[in-house]
């Protein structure tokens, strides 16, 4: 494929050969790649906002071709606006908006820049880490139509979101956390200040109200650190042991308790050693573990409750002529609704009358309106976008494709934990050897010399818990998880690292994955004497009249602004109509060639993927659509080959599409037409036969598949359900760093095993010349404190070396994204 | 040695300020987002309307 001259100017991507549309950006044209962007690129510094491009470092979604303004104008409705948004001081509104197309904070720079120029427009706060806007606005001067329609323009679409609890939750336990990490840092700094010089002492002398004082401060620091520092992981064990699990809250819980229960009490007796510094250092390094990993969590589940606030919880019911406003919960099959504009459908149901156009995107990610009529299916949780539809019920509360979808997942995930289990039975099982060793001890100490039984058991017991078990894996997963931040790949469960350095199978979704999930005009195939750009904009001129996916791809690629009159669908061959003089058929080759008196036999062009344009005289040209494969798929698939991971295609398409697909990206097993309970399917025998899966997908079909992979990575501008099921998401929304992860995830496990075997290695060493009285405390207080700082050392490897080059904080250049 | 009985409670002191500090900070939202208040210092222009 070739690719020449630069990428589009606004959303990055490159341009299609053929395509000549430019943005007027201040005094020079720019090339775009759709008139979608070049519309926002115009309006964006249209309205003296050209710093987004200088500043942003991720090149904004790809424009949508066809802006639907009417999607918006329910929001004018008063009594909309009443029920979406909250009462602010002076007659103000409020309302949280979910913004999909965030990429970095240049985004939300120009998203509070756009809303502001708006009059009326109180106060905005945009959050790029969860998307999400509060807007504040004065309903006397400005409409929240207007400030989502300001919003839709430069890129950013918004979904309106009804109440905010879930947001308030996260943002609690955000500042919660923050302040409980905060407590065990300063903790421990103070601690160790106090620990040197005991150390010292120990070895040199020290007058022995000093170390008394410095033991008892330690004591005093370490209180709130084991108490309110640590707590989330007492709270943790005892919600396991009350479910009668061992989770790893249950190990480290007791290290906690253990360690810090003995050092109090040989504070208090004046002799005997302390480890204040161990437990502040502990609960430190596993409260950052737990916080970095928490974001990582609320930026990927944020979405989450945005979908479950997708069905709306009342319907306009008629009955007998009379409408009324009734509880979701209220409806039964057979009942009728009036369904207006920029409403939500509440159940699943027939249209009875009316014709419409429904945003069916949260269900199927495709963003393209579905077009509706008397009897089309229409689901909860869509949106009507078009006139009002009267529905007859058919499916009502968890008998909607939506609650099935979810129930699916719930299933998935339920079956899931099987993994988890295995780490929890590994830490109960090293937990269990803890116990009886130090068990041992007791009872050898008990017979030798009972006065000594109790501190050697405690020797056995701190000196074992807190570096081998812990500081060991949560510095390595931090310092991994911050590592792949910088490469676009948030880890949003870092269990996964774990499971991912152990995978053997990749199954990849087509569309949307593997593809870049938009239809695009590859080639032309002129068959008579009209240019190129001729045929194209002929074809456009039909096409514009469609609401068929198909047309998007001559939208992008077409120039030209004539329409075709009196356009006539003909179902499942293409249109026909007249454009000046000239009657016009698209669609299936043999279709378009058939205006012709003696029909010529296309040759070579098969209806899957040629579409032909035709008048009185045969075929005009052929145009081949297909959906882009990812520049970057091919090279993907073939370093996870090298890393010994095999790839198959799993996809609800036609087999030929997949064919297609499969060949070009050098995938050799692919599965076609499965349905996302198939896709379950496939992965559970591939995972009975040992195998551990990677599944990769982007839509709301893919969720079960995700949420019952071993690992699930979807990408960043899937849909939000897919996101919420994930382990990873790829922020940038390439298949680039995919690989790069793979080796990570393995360095990762090899650090990991490294630090325990050090840890391992030195408690083997030391525990029974400590136990029998042979080190003194000052050499076993360097040897810990030495065996930590290796551990953190060797973990903080992670985070430098193969290097990309592009992360790294913001740049103020526009990344060089066109490869 | 005894200017330890003073060292170390100021240090406590300082630390119990500064922790305190933070706390109001965390409280206050000052930690909420962390990304886009630095991108305001970056443009210099007022408000972009007040442009010709």
């Amino acid at each position: 494929m070739t690719r020449a001259g630069p990428p589009c100017f606004h959303c990055n991507e490159p341009i299609p050969p053929g395509i000549a549309i430019y943005a007027r950006i201040g005094e020079v044209e720019q090339p775009v790649c759709c008139h979608g962007c070049k519309a926002v690129a115009e309006f964006i510094t249209g309205a003296g906002l050209k710093d987004y491009y200088t500043y942003r470092d991720a090149a904004a979604a790809r424009a949508d071709e066809t802006p639907r303004p009417d999607r918006w104008s329910a929001y004018d409705r008063p009594e909309l606006v009443e029920r979406l948004t909250r009462a602010e001081p002076g007659g103000a509104r409020s309302i949280t908006v979910l913004l999909e197309g965030m990429r970095c904070a240049a985004c939300s720079w120009l998203a509070d820049k756009a809303l502001h120029l708006q009059s009326g427009v109180l106060d905005v706060s945009v959050n790029p880490a969860t998307a999400r806007a509060r807007l504040v606005w004065d309903p006397a001067k400005v409409r929240l139509g207007d400030l989502l329609r300001v919003l839709e323009h430069v890129g950013l679409r918004p979904h309106p979101l009804a109440g905010e609890p879930a947001e308030q939750l996260a943002m609690l336990e955000r500042r919660t956390a923050l302040k409980r990490l905060a407590v065990a840092g300063f903790g421990m700094m103070q601690v160790m200040m106090f620990a040197v010089p005991l150390y010292i002492g120990e070895s040199s002398g020290m007058d022995p109200g000093i170390r008394e004082l410095l033991r008892l401060v330690s004591m005093l620091v370490s209180v709130p650190v084991a108490i309110y520092a640590g707590w989330p992981f007492y709270a943790g064990a005892l919600q396991a042991l009350r479910a009668r699990s061992i989770s790893m809250d249950v190990p480290v819980s007791i290290g906690i308790v253990l360690a810090f229960a003995a050092s109090v009490w040989n504070a208090m007796r004046g002799h005997g050693e302390v480890y204040f510094d161990s437990v502040t250092m502990f609960v430190f390094f596993l409260a950052l573990g737990r916080y970095v990993e928490m974001i990582a969590r609320h930026r990927a589940g944020s979405v989450a409750d945005a979908l479950a606030r997708l069905a709306p919880v009342t319907a306009r019911r008629v009955r007998d002529g009379v409408i009324e406003d009734v509880q979701a919960m209220e409806l039964a099959v057979g009942d009728e609704l009036l369904v207006r504009t920029g409403e939500v459908f509440a159940a699943d149901g027939t249209v009875a009358d009316g014709t419409g156009r429904v945003d069916e995107s949260m269900l199927t990610g495709e963003s393209t309106a579905i077009a509706k009529e008397p009897g089309s299916r229409v689901h909860a949780g869509t949106q009507n976008l078009g006139a009002p539809l009267s529905v007859r019920v058919d499916a009502v509360a968890d008998k909607t494709v939506l609650s099935g979808i979810v129930a699916l997942l719930e299933r998935a995930q339920a079956e899931r934990p099987r993994l988890a289990r295995a780490a929890d039975r590994a830490a109960a099982w090293f937990l269990s050897r803890i116990l009886i060793g130090a068990a041992v001890v007791f009872a050898a100490w008990w017979f030798v010399d009972p006065s000594r039984a109790f501190s050697a058991t405690l020797a056995v017991l701190v000196v074992t818990c807190p570096c081998a078990l812990s500081l060991a894996t949560p510095a390595a997963i931090a310092a991994a998880t911050s590592a792949l931040a910088r490469r676009g790949v948030l880890v949003a469960h870092s269990d996964a690292l774990e499971t991912l350095a152990k995978a053997t199978h990749v199954l990849w979704d087509k569309t949307g994955t593997l593809t870049k999930g938009l239809i695009r005009v590859e080639e032309v195939r002129v068959l008579s004497d009209l240019t190129e750009s001729e045929c194209l904009s002929l074809a456009l001129a039909l096409e514009r009249m469609s609401e068929h996916p198909i047309a998007r791809a001559f939208l992008a690629s077409g120039a030209g602004s004539t329409v075709a009159q009196r356009v006539e669908v003909v179902a499942g061959q293409g249109l026909e109509g007249t454009v000046g003089e000239r009657r016009l058929r698209i669609g299936r080759p043999a279709f378009a060639a058939g205006l012709a008196p003696s029909p010529a036999a296309p040759d070579g062009l098969d209806g899957e993927s040629w579409v032909g344009l035709g008048d009185a005289r045969g075929l005009l040209a052929a145009f081949r659509l297909t959906d882009q494969l990812r520049p970057e798929a091919g090279e993907c698939v073939a370093s996870l080959r090298e890393l010994g991971l095999d790839s198959e295609i799993v996809s609800g398409d036609e087999d030929a599409a997949v064919a297609r697909i499969a060949a070009r990206s050098r995938i050799e097993r692919r599965e076609s037409r499965l349905s996302p309970e198939a896709k379950l399917e496939r992965l559970k025998t591939l995972q009975s036969g040992g195998a551990v899966v990677v599944a990769v997908g982007d839509g709301i079909n893919d969720a079960p598949l995700l949420r019952g992979a071993d690992v699930a990575i979807a990408m960043g501008r899937g849909s939000a359900l897919a996101q919420t099921s994930a382990d990873l998401i790829l922020v940038r929304d390439s298949l680039d760093a995919l690989p790069e992860t793979v080796k990570l995830a393995r360095r990762t496990q090899r650090v990991v095993r490294q630090n325990l075997a050090w840890s391992i290695v030195y408690n083997l060493a030391a525990l029974p010349l400590a136990a029998f009285g042979l080190v003194p405390p000052w050499l076993a207080a360097i040897g810990m404190s030495l065996s930590s700082v290796a551990v953190v050392l060797n973990a903080m490897r992670l985070s430098r070396g193969t290097e990309t080059g592009t992360g790294g904080g913001w740049s103020l250049q526009r990344p060089a994204e066109a490869a | 040695m005894s200017i330890v009985y003073v060292l170390i409670p100021l240090g406590l002191a300082l630390v119990g300020i500064g922790l305190w500090a933070f706390f109001w900070a965390v409280g206050n939202g000052q930690f909420d987002d962390l990304d886009s208040p630095g991108w305001t210092v970056l443009n210099d222009d007022e408000r972009p309307k007040d442009e010709p």
